[in-house]
C-alpha cells in the first residue's frame, strides 16, 4: 500500500490534490458566467472578471491537474509551457495590433 | 547463463524506463504546438468577430446555459480522468475501467452539446460561410470539438487496451499522455468560453 | 456519382516543354526499374533502407531527396533566367504566363521546403545523435514517418508538373489571389497539400530531436557542453515546434477557405487576406532561421577542427543562436512593411529586424577569433566558410538596409529584395550545407570525395552567385520589380544577361558536385576512411567508424570536456578495446512509416481533385496505421555481445593499422 502512495504521489496525483484543483475551478468558472448572465456589471469590470477568472482558472489546472511544478523531474515541462506561452503571447498580441493598426489605416 | 540472463533483463528494464520518460516529455512538446495552432485560431477570431457582414453576432446567437451545461460537463470529466488516472497508478484495473467509462460519457456529452449548437445555428442560417465572425467562430470551436472527438477516440483504444492487456508500464505511460492531452483541452475550452462565448455575450 | 473527382485527361499539360520533361522522367524511371529488378534490388532497398529507422540512414535519404530537389528547383532557376535574358526589348521570350508563374512558384516551394529543409534536416539526423553519444534518436519510428511525409509532400509537387498544375501565386500564396474566385484549378490546392503534408513532418522531427537532446545524451554531457552544432540544431527545433504550427494553422484557413466556402481570408462578408500574410509571414521567419541556425553550427565545427583550435565562445554562440530564435519571433512584419499599417507597427518591427543583426555579428566575430593563430588547413569545407563569410556578409549588410520601413517601400518586391535572400539564403544555408556535406561525407558513407573537383564546384557556385545576383542589387535600383514574365527596358538588358551567365555558372558547380560524387563512388574502395576520424576532429562522431556502427556506440561513452573526443585523444581514452559487451537493445525496422506516406499521398492527391471517397478511404487507412503501429508488441531486439565485440574489433584493427 505504502508502495502506491508512493507511486501516486510521485506523480503529483492524489485524490486531494484533484478535489482542490476541481472545486477551484468550478468556483473559478461560476463567477464569471454569473457575472455575465446576471448583466449587473459594467463592460469593464466584466471585461477584467473574464480575464482575471480565466488566467487564475489555467494556472490551477495546470498545477492541479496537469501537475507542472519546478522539481528536477518536472522542470523542463514547465519550461517549455513558460516559452510557449511566450512565444504565444508576441504572435497574439503582434498578429492584433499589426491587423488592428491596419485596419484603421483604411478607415472602415 | 544466470549473470546474463541478469545484465539482459536490467538492460531492458532500464531502457523501457528511458522509453516511458521520453515519451510523455515528447507528448508534452507536441501538446506545446498543438497551444500555438489554437493560438492561431484565437488570433484569427479575435481580429474577424466584428467582422459580421451585416449578420448577427455573438451576443445574437450565444446560448449561455448551453454552454455552462457543456463547460460542466468538461470539467466533470477532468476530475473523473484524474480518479482514472489515480486508479492506474494503483494498478487497480477495475477502476481505472469504470472511470475511463465516465470520463467518456462526459465527453461525450460535451461533444453532444457543441453538435446541437452547432445544428442549431446552421439551421436558422448562421453557419460558417455566412460571415467572417461565423468563419472563425465554427473554426475554433470546431477545432477544440475534434480534438475532443479525438480524445474519445483515444479513450475507447485506451479501454481495449486496458480491459485485454492490463495496466502495464508501457500502458501506464500512455495514459498518462491522453491524461495530459485530455486536461490540456480543458485548458483550452476555459480560453474559448472567456473569450469567445462570455465576451462575446458580453 | 464521378469516381476520378476533377481528373481526366484534360489534367495533362499539352504545353511541349513539360511534356518532354515527362518524357524524360519516365525514361529515367523506367531504366532505374530495370536497373533495380535486374539486379534483384528491391527487397534489399525496401529491407535495408526505406523501412530503416537507423537515424544514419534516414539522414543519407533526406539528402538524396535534397540533390534530387536541388536539381529540380535549379531546373526551374535556370529556365526563369534564361526565359528573362531572352523576353527583352518586347519580346515573348519561350516560356508563357501561365507556365512561367508555375516556374517561380515551384522554385520558392521546393527551394525552401523540399531542398533545404531535407538538406538540413538529413545532417541533423545523421550527426546530432553521434554528437551527443546516443544510440539512436527518442522514437525512431517518428523519424522514419517524417521522412516519408517530406518525401509524400515531395512527391505531390511534383505529380503537379504533369498532372493539372502548380500554383501560380509565388510561393507565399497570398489570398486573395489564392483563393477559389482568382485561382480555381488543383495549381494551389497542390500547394497546400505539399506543404501541409511536409509540414506536419517536420513538426515531429522537431518534437523528436527535442526529446533527443534533452533526455538521451551521454552521461557527463551536461545541457551547456553539448556541441555548437547540436546547439543550433536544437535551437531551429525549438524555432520548428512553436512556428510550423502557426502554418499549418494558415494553410488550414485558406483550405477551408477553398473547400467549404469559409470567409477567412476572402474579399467579400468580412474576410480578411491581411490575416493570411500576417499568419505566414510568422512562420515564415522563423523559418529562415531555421534554415541558417543549423548552417552555423555546421561552420563553427568546421572552423574549430581546420583550424586546429576550440571554438571561440562556444557559450556566447550558444546565447547568440538563442537570443536570434527569440527574437525571430518579433521581427516578422518586415516582409509586408507595405502592407499599410501604421507607422508605429513599422517602427518596432525595424527596429527589432535591426537588432537581430547584433547576435549574427557576434558569430562572425566568433569564427574570425576561432581562426585567429590557428593552423589553418585549406580543405573543401573550410573554402565553403570563406565563401560564406564573404556572401552572407553582404546578405546581411542589405538585409539591415530593407530593415528601415522607409527604404523598404522603394525596394519592396523589387530584384533588391530577391537579391538580398537569395544572398543570405544560399550565402549562408546552403554554402553551409554543401560545407557540412562535404565536411561529413567520409563519415557517413565510409570514403573521401576527390577534394579538386570539391573546390571547381565551390569555384563555380561562389563566383556563379554573384554574377548571377549583384546585378539584381543593380536591377532593384533601376526599378525592376519580381516576376515579371518579360521586360521592355534596354537599361536592364546587360544587367540580366550577366545573371543569366551566372547562372550557367551555377550549373557547371553543380555539374561538378555531381560528377564528384559519381567518381567517389566509382573510386570508393581506394578513398575508403579507415580511422573515422580523417580530419582530426573534435566531437563524438569522429570518434565512431565510417560509416559507424548500426549501434553507433558499442558503450556508451562518458563524456569529460566540450571537445570530447580531442580530450578522450589527449587522455588516451579513445579507441579502447574493450573486454566484454552488453547486449544493445535496438528499434527494428518498419514498414509503417512508408505505407503511411503512401496513404498521405494518396490522401492530398485525393482532395486535390475531390476524389471524396479515396481521401477518406486513405484518411482512416492513415489512423488505423498508426494505431495498429502504435499498439504493435515487437518493435525492438538486441543486439548479442558476441556481434558487437566482431564489429568494434575490426574498426579497431583498422584504427591500428590506419
Amino acid at each position: 500500500m505504502s508502495q502506491h502512495d508512493h507511486d501516486a504521489h510521485s506523480h503529483g496525483s492524489s485524490v486531494s490534490s484533484y478535489v482542490v484543483g476541481f472545486v477551484l475551478s468550478v468556483i473559478l468558472t461560476v463567477i464569471p458566467f454569473w457575472a455575465v448572465m446576471t448583466g449587473a456589471f459594467d463592460r469593464a469590470t466584466l471585461f477584467a472578471v473574464i480575464v482575471v477568472t480565466a488566467v487564475v482558472q489555467i494556472v490551477v489546472h495546470l498545477k492541479y491537474f496537469l501537475h507542472l511544478n519546478f522539481t528536477k523531474e518536472g522542470k523542463i515541462d514547465t519550461l517549455s509551457f513558460i516559452f510557449t506561452a511566450i512565444v504565444i503571447v508576441m504572435v497574439v498580441a503582434l498578429s492584433i495590433w499589426i491587423i488592428y493598426e491596419s485596419v484603421l489605416m483604411m478607415m472602415y | 547463463m544466470s549473470t546474463s540472463a541478469t545484465a539482459h533483463h536490467d538492460a531492458h528494464h532500464d531502457e523501457h524506463h528511458d522509453t516511458g520518460r521520453n515519451t510523455t516529455l515528447g507528448f508534452w512538446i507536441y501538446l506545446m504546438t498543438d497551444c500555438i495552432l489554437f493560438s492561431c485560431f484565437f488570433a484569427t477570431y479575435a481580429v474577424l468577430f466584428m467582422n459580421t457582414a451585416g449578420g448577427v453576432s455573438g451576443k445574437d446567437i450565444f446560448d449561455l446555459n448551453l454552454i455552462a451545461g457543456g463547460t460542466a460537463a468538461l470539467l466533470l470529466s477532468s476530475i473523473t480522468f484524474g480518479f482514472a488516472m489515480i486508479s492506474a497508478y494503483k494498478k487497480s484495473k477495475g477502476g481505472t475501467l469504470l472511470w475511463l467509462a465516465v470520463t467518456f460519457l462526459f465527453g461525450a456529452t460535451f461533444i453532444a452539446i457543441e453538435l446541437y449548437e452547432f445544428n442549431h445555428l446552421i439551421h436558422a442560417g448562421h453557419g460558417p460561410s455566412t460571415s467572417a465572425f461565423l468563419t472563425a467562430f465554427f473554426s475554433l470551436v470546431g477545432l477544440h470539438g475534434l480534438h475532443v472527438t479525438a480524445g474519445l477516440l483515444w479513450i475507447t483504444i485506451m479501454f481495449i487496451d486496458v480491459a485485454k492487456r492490463g495496466l502495464k508500464d508501457r500502458t501506464v505511460t500512455r495514459l498518462g499522455c491522453l491524461s495530459l492531452f485530455w486536461h490540456f483541452l480543458d485548458v483550452i475550452w476555459i480560453c474559448v468560453f472567456s473569450f469567445v462565448y462570455l465576451m462575446g455575450a458580453m | 456519382m464521378n469516381l476520378l473527382g476533377k481528373l481526366s485527361w484534360d489534367a495533362i499539360p499539352h504545353d511541349p516543354i513539360v511534356l518532354v520533361t515527362l518524357a524524360i522522367v519516365a525514361i529515367g524511371g523506367a531504366a532505374l526499374f530495370v536497373f533495380m529488378t535486374l539486379a534483384k534490388k528491391w527487397g534489399w532497398l525496401w529491407r535495408e533502407w526505406l523501412t530503416s529507422v537507423d537515424h544514419k540512414r534516414l539522414g543519407i535519404m533526406y539528402i538524396i531527396l535534397a540533390l534530387v530537389m536541388l536539381v529540380r528547383g535549379f531546373a526551374d532557376a535556370i529556365m526563369m533566367r534564361t526565359q528573362l535574358a531572352v523576353a527583352t526589348n518586347g519580346s515573348e521570350g519561350y516560356l508563357p504566363p501561365h507556365h512561367y508563374d508555375q516556374i517561380f512558384t515551384a522554385h520558392g516551394v521546393i527551394m525552401i521546403i523540399f531542398m533545404a529543409m531535407p538538406f538540413m534536416i538529413g545532417l541533423m539526423n545523421i550527426i546530432v545523435p553521434l554528437q551527443i553519444g546516443a544510440r539512436d534518436v527518442a522514437f525512431p519510428f517518428l523519424n522514419n514517418l517524417s521522412f516519408w511525409l517530406a518525401v509524400s509532400g515531395a512527391l505531390l509537387v511534383n505529380i503537379s508538373l504533369g498532372l493539372g498544375e502548380f500554383a501560380m501565386t509565388g510561393w507565399v500564396a497570398y489570398p486573395p489571389l489564392s483563393g477559389l474566385e482568382f485561382s480555381p484549378g488543383t495549381g494551389v490546392d497542390y500547394y497546400i497539400w505539399a506543404l501541409q503534408i511536409s509540414g506536419i513532418g517536420t513538426t515531429l522531427t522537431g518534437v523528436n530531436f527535442l526529446v533527443t537532446v534533452l533526455k538521451m545524451r551521454a552521461p557527463g554531457m551536461k545541457l551547456m557542453e553539448m556541441p555548437i552544432f547540436t546547439w543550433t540544431c536544437t535551437w531551429a527545433n525549438v524555432l520548428i515546434v512553436a512556428s510550423f504550427p502557426i502554418l499549418t494553422a494558415a494553410l488550414a484557413m485558406l483550405t477551408l477557405d477553398r473547400y467549404l466556402d469559409f470567409h477567412f481570408f476572402t474579399n467579400d462578408l468580412g474576410g480578411n487576406s491581411m490575416m493570411y500574410i500576417n499568419l505566414f509571414w510568422a512562420w515564415g521567419h522563423p523559418e529562415v532561421y531555421i534554415l541558417v541556425l543549423p548552417a552555423f553550427g555546421m561552420f563553427s565545427e568546421i572552423v574549430s577542427t581546420f583550424s586546429g583550435k576550440r571554438l571561440f565562445g562556444h557559450k556566447s554562440m550558444i546565447y547568440a543562436s538563442g537570443v536570434i530564435s527569440l527574437l525571430g519571433f518579433i521581427v516578422w512584419l518586415h516582409h509586408f512593411f507595405t502592407m499599410g499599417s501604421s507607422a508605429n507597427v513599422n517602427a518596432f518591427f525595424g527596429i527589432m529586424t535591426m537588432i537581430i543583426a547584433i547576435p549574427t555579428g557576434v558569430k562572425l566575430f566568433n569564427w574570425l577569433f576561432t581562426m585567429y593563430k590557428g593552423r589553418i588547413r585549406m580543405t573543401v569545407p573550410m573554402y565553403w566558410v570563406m565563401g560564406f563569410m564573404i556572401t552572407f556578409s553582404i546578405g546581411g549588410m542589405t538585409g539591415v538596409l530593407l530593415a528601415i520601413p522607409g527604404a523598404d517601400y522603394v525596394l519592396h518586391n523589387s530584384l533588391f529584395l530577391i537579391a538580398h535572400f537569395h544572398n543570405t539564403i544560399i550565402g549562408g544555408a546552403v554554402f553551409g550545407y554543401l560545407a557540412g556535406f562535404a565536411f561529413w561525407f567520409p563519415k557517413a558513407m565510409g570514403f573521401h570525395l576527390d577534394p579538386k573537383l570539391g573546390k571547381v564546384s565551390f569555384w563555380c557556385w561562389f563566383i556563379g552567385f554573384f554574377l548571377a545576383f549583384m546585378p539584381l542589387y543593380v536591377l532593384g535600383f533601376l526599378g525592376m520589380t519580381r516576376r515579371l514574365n518579360h521586360t521592355d527596358n534596354p537599361d536592364w538588358n546587360v544587367w540580366l544577361y550577366i545573371a543569366a551567365v551566372g547562372a550557367f555558372v551555377i550549373a557547371i558547380g553543380i555539374a561538378a558536385f555531381v560528377l564528384q560524387l559519381i567518381l567517389g563512388f566509382k573510386n570508393k574502395d581506394k578513398n575508403l576512411d579507415k580511422t573515422g576520424d580523417p580530419w582530426n576532429g573534435h566531437t563524438l562522431e569522429w570518434s565512431l567508424a565510417s560509416p559507424p556502427q548500426f549501434y553507433n556506440f558499442a558503450k556508451i561513452p562518458h563524456v569529460e570536456d566540450l571537445d570530447a573526443f580531442t580530450d578522450m585523444k589527449e587522455k588516451g581514452t579513445a579507441y579502447q578495446r574493450h573486454a566484454s559487451y552488453e547486449p544493445i537493445h535496438m528499434p527494428s525496422n518498419t514498414n509503417a512509416g512508408p505505407i503511411m506516406g503512401l496513404l498521405a499521398t494518396a490522401m492530398g492527391f485525393a482532395l486535390i481533385w475531390h476524389i471524396w471517397w479515396l481521401a477518406g478511404a486513405s484518411f482512416i487507412g492513415l489512423i488505423v496505421a498508426f494505431i495498429f503501429r502504435a499498439y504493435a508488441s515487437n518493435t525492438d531486439y538486441y543486439v548479442q555481445p558476441d556481434e558487437v565485440a566482431r564489429i568494434e574489433n575490426e574498426h579497431l584493427d583498422n584504427v591500428a593499422k590506419g
